[in-house]
């Protein structure tokens, strides 16, 4: 089957500087795909790219027709203005917005949609509520409500755990998992330890992509990426999120 | 009372001032929430540039203005296009020079010196009704504009990256709230004079912003803040012959003071601290 999005030798950079070198990734659908590396190293930009908020200097993203613009995209909260005054319902309806009905009126449709969204994720009784005063877990789960209300094929979450306490990460993770069902999801992240029972495909990020089948992630890799030794994580079944390294670095 | 309402440099003046405070509630949230506060000081400054010119060349000053803040902001939504670093800089630049330009050929221009002080502070008691008319069309322009765009607008204040990313023409609504801001200043420049647009665009929204965590809503109040301001600053202007421009400012000030102080007092009410619920 023909994956959802084909990335071909992409190269992007900012004034001169290129940030991501000649990449090529293929996101199939039911993917899930955790994106890493070291801060600076291109992550975010990368799925900009995808989304089409930038274009890339060379190399092509194509994307599988029934696409379109069926992709869901839930920003860090740095990347938009967390003090607007806007209530979370109307927040949640924006991702309805696309550029043919952005001139016309929300329809019933969007709102009804909107609506089993937010009670989906457990926001419904927060729906007249100001962005403003929720805390950052239910901020998160808004935005994913807004990414979610376009039915979108792929969902793509910019380091969605940062601002979350422990509680709110598991809620997080269980609904991820069940969304992996419906659509392909990528996730970038700086820590991939709360996803290691779910991802299928690790690519390291920096500058240029390695990309790994579960499992076959070692540090040696990880060393070129980050450019100095990285230490695996082990926390033992279940929680292993690569495969050990010989008795030397076994924990005590 | 009534009877001042018979003249008509006070139609005119609260004709004026009605239409300001459309604009200030319709635009101005939408230049708080997108930081365009510094953009708007540059785009006024720089209609200093347009009425040197159109005094030197004998035509209408409002023309000279609105032809300046104008072709400033299609220049400042290029540069914002490009993603310089420093952007801020280039609208410095931009106010100075305009303001220069202004004053050489204000020098240039022979013979007796026009009245610079009320562009400069603006005075809302001597606008001629052919400047009521053309304010009225800009203002039906700006409201027309945002009620169309009004998602679109939404969409870039809150999230400009999202709003590209659903495929919104984001470059394109950005360069028409700067052109429809730019519209805006030159309405308010009549009112309060080049140096305190800033304080129109962003006053009557700060008191809003107090009352409302709603967008639509700060509009609405903004339009009321204005018109409260305006219209007080009007009746100082006109019984103690105060300057109009800097009375509305101050008034407007001294509102969001009260309202911010009303609002700390029933709240400490509310929850009173431990000791005193004892």
């Amino acid at each position: 089957m023909e994956p959802l999005i084909t990335i071909e030798h992409v190269t992007y950079g900012y004034e001169e500087r290129p940030v991501l070198d000649d990449v090529s990734l293929t996101i199939a659908q039911g993917d899930f795909i955790l994106v890493i590396g070291p801060n600076g190293g291109g992550k975010t930009t990368l799925v900009k790219l995808i989304l089409g908020i930038m274009t890339p200097w060379s190399g092509a993203i194509r994307l599988r027709g029934d696409v379109g613009r069926r992709l869901g995209y839930v920003p860090q909260f740095a990347n938009f203005n967390r003090n607007f005054p806007i209530s979370v319902f109307d927040m949640v309806l924006m991702g309805c917005l696309n550029a043919e009905n952005y001139l016309r009126r929300y329809t019933h449709e969007d709102r009804e949609k909107a609506g089993a969204i937010l009670a989906k994720l457990g926001l419904y009784d927060r729906k007249g509520a100001n962005i403003t005063d929720l805390s950052g877990g239910q901020l998160q789960r808004v935005l994913i409500a807004r990414a979610l209300v376009s039915d979108p094929l792929a969902l793509f979450l910019d380091e969605p755990t940062t601002s979350m306490d422990i509680t709110s990460q598991s809620g997080l993770l269980e609904l991820l998992t069940e969304l992996q069902t419906r659509m392909s999801i990528v996730v970038v992240t700086h820590d991939p330890t709360p996803y290691a029972q779910t991802y299928r495909h690790i690519a390291c990020l920096n500058r240029e992509l390695h990309y790994h089948e579960r499992g076959e992630l070692d540090s040696l890799t990880l060393e070129r990426v980050y450019g100095c030794p990285v230490e695996l994580l082990g926390h033992g079944i279940p929680h292993t999120l690569l495969p050990g390294h010989g008795s030397a670095e076994e924990r005590p | 009372m009534s009877g001042i309402l018979s003249y008509e440099f006070m139609q005119n003046a609260i004709m004026i001032g009605i239409m300001a405070s459309i604009v200030c509630g319709v635009i101005g949230p939408f230049v708080v929430a997108r930081r365009m506060v510094f953009i708007s000081g540059g785009l006024s400054h720089t209609a200093f540039g347009g009425l040197g010119i159109a005094y030197w060349l004998g035509i209408h000053p409002l023309f000279g203005a609105t032809a300046f803040v104008l072709a400033s902001a299609v220049l400042i939504a290029r540069m914002e296009e490009k993603k310089l670093k420093q952007n801020d800089l280039f609208i410095g630049i931009l106010w100075a020079v305009g303001v220069a330009i202004g004053i050489i050929f204000i020098h240039l221009t022979p013979g007796y010196a026009p009245d610079l002080m009320t562009f400069l502070f603006g005075n809302i008691l001597t606008v001629p009704r052919t400047d009521v008319l053309i304010t009225l069309l800009l203002v039906l322009i700006v409201t027309v504009a945002v009620l169309a765009f009004y998602r679109g607008f939404v969409a870039i204040a809150l999230d400009e990256e999202y709003a590209q990313a659903r495929r919104l023409p984001v470059a394109s609504l950005k360069m028409g709230l700067m052109l429809l801001t730019a519209v805006s200043i030159v309405t308010l420049i009549q009112v309060v004079g080049i140096l305190l647009v800033i304080a129109l665009l962003t006053i009557p929204v700060a008191i809003a912003s107090e009352l409302s965590g709603n967008f639509r809503r700060i509009m609405l109040l903004s339009v009321l803040c204005g018109i409260i301001t305006c219209l007080t600053g009007l009746l100082i202007s006109y019984f103690i012959e105060f300057p109009s421009g800097a009375s509305i400012i101050l008034i407007g000030g001294v509102l969001l003071g009260l309202v911010r102080g009303v609002k700390r007092i029933s709240a400490r009410r509310k929850s009173p601290r431990p000791a005193e619920a004892r």
